[in-house]
């Protein structure tokens, strides 16, 4: 069953369409690749399906629970609660705050206490509270970064810090995990271990990835399906093994002379 | 209708003085992104300069108003060296926070030497006192002066901005600080430049309004400075032409609401006008809406 | 046995009781004297202040100048309903009255502003103020420019401690929970957070009314202690002042606040004879600040309460370590 369904999706800027006529489909539990020349439009498309912008035109339809919901155009809090979560190209954690608290705060939409209860921290506080302290530990052992709880995330590693924008992501319970460059600036060994990472949260957490890479050894290793994005439009699907030998895509990444010579 | 003209003559040479400040407000913004909070108080440093060359000095109308324009330069880029550079890769509440102290620090410095009592200009005399009647319209030599002197300050201005080496730096820095620096502009020293050319004319804004209100005080920069800079918001922050217009428009709107409502709610007039562009078009009339990258 | 000094709860309540009976002793004894009283009273009402303008800008990342405004809401509505009853109920009624139509302004204002960025949220917020001060002096109820005189005196020792522990413990509180955390992370990435699903615009608003309500408070407290006001009490200066105070202490930091409140309420009293140079100093203060330390004093760091633990291990030492 189709977890994600993008439909005739369109995004103009002015005079620029970024993004253009773009269908693509997820199944569930699937782990897919986005690919794509730079400027392509591949962040872009991330930005309409977690709300960042809002589209020209188009629809995204949204499942979970058996529950379709068309997400278009709603608030990226609102699409995050409906259980799509995402990293960023270029990290964007919380810096000044501990590992911990990074993690708790993205667990904020299932705390159950109002307003009152935190001003005056009623027994629902204290009782909520211990629960968000039990889980957001256990996701930080999850991904073994409960020795640093207490470390400020500007202070991490480049790779920890990338993890940590994932086990954050995962903070939020999605269902459709959306990851924008994960391996950028990594190098070949940090690259490897975090591949390993992905397909492994991917059968822990039961989640649907989507990946923008151009780390061609991640994605071919990791992806069942990659689709490939050029000048706004998708221009094929397919296995790892059909888009490495598909034209249009060596077109897309060498340029039109290719065809021409 | 002869009201209605005389306030739209009343209005312009407001107008006039909101725009001079208005530009510095916009340049500076344009090229640092910083609100000068001390901007208008360049202005009153150019109204009081003004007044201690034609009182102790006695000089005339015009030297005074040349030194005011170079001391409000010099204080210009003093301020920026001493206060806004050392900030240059701070947050932007980090350098507007430092901008409301410099702003203090001029009003209560000049209260402290100067007193805080309300000065008056000494009066124009000859052909600078006159005032013209055209059947109940009266349009005072002041006002004319003041227009005058607006408009030839606006169109040596747009020279600089747009034919000179310099006017072409700033626009260069304003586009992309970086870049601007890989391509051998000197950024510190066009930063300078700008802040120079803007308190020129606010210094020059100050000995006018010297001249047309009679009366000066230390605090005297607060008001206009928040109605200039509301002037530049509505025309586009950053934007030069957008500040003139602004500054006129700003300017008509509070003699308007003056003369028509009442006159203790002039200001607050203007402060709602600011809160609505900030709202429906925070980018002002000439200015185009863009979003953070994400 | 636990040693109970090691609670939290049992530090805090410690530590304010003791800071209640030592001034009250001090104030029945009279070495704090009517001219220091009035020092003292500044204090708490600033410390009110600083800590609600901390909240919506140290810890949510909102810049607001625009607090004097929503304070004068709260000093006038309290000083119209004492004035009409001049009971210990009309007082309350007041402050109740002063914080919670502040709160509503606050939100109304905070709606539609609290999209824009940094410096343009300041300046919208400035002319909100400013907007707010020229209706007290246009209205006639409120007596217009000479302002509002004789308002009954209620606010005593008791009343100040009252309401200044009870605004800092409730903004802390809320800091400690996950509204708060929700407001904190939207001042270190705002796209982050809504990515994260929080409401930013909710929680923005949030802040910012919570903050406008201590200020309407600070703003009754005000006018029932010092028995006169007048709007340009509550001008652009006054919300220069309580940034001041709360750069001084750190953005970000509750007890960098208060101590900061104080200290430059004993510099302010030390020298009101020369207004000037205390807002040259000011001045001075804050551009040094902005350029050696933007953290301010406290960075966004807090005084912790374990000195209280070690005292208390001090008076047990040997049940204390079971």
């Amino acid at each position: 069953m189709a977890i994600l369904e993008v439909n005739k999706l369109t995004k103009s800027f002015g005079g620029l369409t970024a993004v253009s006529n773009v269908s693509m489909a997820l199944e569930e539990g699937e782990l897919v690749g986005l690919i794509g020349p730079n400027g392509a439009g591949k962040t872009t498309l991330f930005n309409l399906l977690t709300g960042v912008y809002t589209p020209t035109s188009g629809t995204i339809t949204f499942t979970r629970n058996g529950v379709k919901r068309e997400i278009q155009g709603l608030k990226p809090y609102t699409i995050c609660e409906a259980g799509i979560a995402r990293t960023f190209q270029n990290i964007r954690l919380f810096k000044d705050l501990t590992v911990f608290d990074n993690v708790r705060i993205a667990m904020h939409k299932n705390v159950k206490y109002r307003l009152l209860s935190s001003v005056f921290h009623l027994p629902s506080y204290s009782r909520e509270e211990k629960r968000l302290k039990e889980e957001t530990m256990e996701l930080l052992s999850i991904v073994k970064l409960d020795h640093k709880k207490d470390e400020y995330a500007k202070n991490l590693p480049y790779g920890e810090q990338r993890k940590l924008e994932i086990a954050r992501a995962l903070a939020t319970n999605p269902a459709l995990l959306l990851l924008d460059e994960p391996a950028a600036g990594m190098n070949p060994a940090e690259t490897a271990e975090l591949t390993e990472f992905i397909s492994w949260i991917r059968e822990r957490f039961k989640l649907t990835i989507l990946l923008i890479e151009h780390d061609m050894s991640l994605v071919m290793k990791i992806c069942e399906r990659i689709y490939v994005l050029d000048y706004g439009m998708m221009i094929t699907n397919g296995t790892p093994e059909e888009i490495r030998t598909n034209k249009r895509v060596i077109e897309a990444y060498l340029g039109e002379d290719v065809n021409n010579a | 209708m002869e009201q209605l003209l005389q306030q739209i003559i009343n209005g312009i040479s407001l107008g006039s003085i909101y725009a001079l400040i208005a530009l510095g407000y916009t340049m500076v913004y344009g090229i640092i992104k910083l609100i000068n909070f001390a901007h208008g108080d360049v202005y009153m440093i150019g109204a009081y300069t003004g007044y201690v060359c034609m009182t102790k000095f006695q000089l005339g109308f015009l030297p005074s108003l040349l030194i005011a324009m170079v001391v409000c330069a010099l204080l210009g880029i003093i301020i920026e060296k001493v206060a806004y550079k050392p900030l240059r890769n701070a947050t932007r509440i980090a350098v507007l926070i430092t901008a409301i102290g410099v702003s203090l620090f001029l009003e209560y410095s000049t209260m402290f030497v100067a007193s805080a009592n309300v000065r008056s200009y000494p009066p124009m005399e000859g052909l600078l006192s006159k005032t013209f009647k055209i059947k109940n319209i009266t349009i005072s030599m002041h006002q004319i002066i003041i227009v005058i002197i607006t408009l030839l300050l606006m169109v040596l201005l747009q020279f600089v901005v747009k034919k000179t080496k310099t006017g072409k730096a700033m626009r260069a820095v304003s586009q992309d600080r970086d870049a601007a620096q890989l391509m051998g502009i000197d950024v510190d020293n066009t930063i300078s430049v700008t802040f120079a050319l803007g308190s020129t004319l606010a210094g020059a804004a100050g000995v006018l309004v010297g001249v047309y209100y009679n009366s000066i005080n230390p605090l005297m920069g607060t008001m206009p400075g928040l109605k200039a800079f509301v002037a530049a918001v509505f025309g586009g922050i950053g934007i030069i032409p957008g500040a003139m217009i602004g500054g006129y428009i700003i300017g008509i709107i509070e003699v308007f609401v003056s003369g028509y409502i009442n006159s203790m709610y002039r200001d607050a007039v203007v402060f709602a006008i600011l809160i609505l562009i900030l709202i429906v078009k925070p980018a002002g009339l000439l200015g185009k809406n863009t979003r953070e990258k994400v | 046995m636990k040693n109970i000094f090691e609670r939290d709860w049992v530090r805090k309540l410690f530590s304010l009781i003791l800071t209640f009976v030592v001034i009250q002793i001090l104030i029945s004894t009279n070495i704090i004297n009517d001219y220091l009283q009035a020092t003292l009273a500044t204090i708490c009402i600033n410390i009110i202040l600083a800590v609600s303008l901390n909240l919506i800008t140290g810890f949510t990342g909102q810049f607001s100048l625009g607090h004097a405004g929503f304070m004068s809401i709260g000093a006038y509505t309290c000083a119209l309903i004492t004035m009409r009853i001049p009971t210990i109920y009309g007082f309350i009624l007041g402050v109740f009255s002063g914080a919670i139509l502040a709160a509503i302004v606050g939100v109304l204002v905070g709606l539609p502003t609290l999209r824009l960025r940094g410096d343009y949220l300041a300046m919208a917020t400035l002319g909100m103020s400013e907007i707010i001060r020229i209706v007290f002096e246009n209205l006639e109820i409120t007596n217009g420019p000479a302002g509002l005189n004789g308002i009954p005196r209620f606010v005593n020792w008791t009343w100040l401690f009252i309401l200044t522990a009870g605004t800092v413990l409730a903004i802390t509180n809320f800091l400690k929970s996950s509204h708060g955390r929700a407001c904190i992370s939207i001042r270190e990435d705002e796209i982050a957070a809504e990515a994260m699903g929080i409401n930013t615009t909710k929680y923005k608003v949030m802040a910012f009314t919570i903050g406008a309500f201590c200020a309407g408070i600070a703003g009754a407290v005000y006018a029932s202690y010092f028995y006169f006001i007048k709007p340009n009490l509550f001008g652009f200066a006054k919300s220069i002042d309580i940034l001041v105070i709360i750069v001084f202490g750190g953005l970000g930091s509750i007890s960098g606040s208060i101590l900061s409140a104080i200290l430059l309420a004993l510099i302010s009293t030390y020298l009101q004879s020369f207004p000037e140079i205390r807002m040259i100093l000011y001045s001075l203060l804050l551009i040094i600040i902005m350029v050696f330390r933007p953290q301010g004093l406290m960075g966004s760091k807090e005084v912790s309460l374990s000195v209280f633990s070690k005292l208390g291990k001090m008076f047990k030492p040997e049940k204390g370590r079971e």
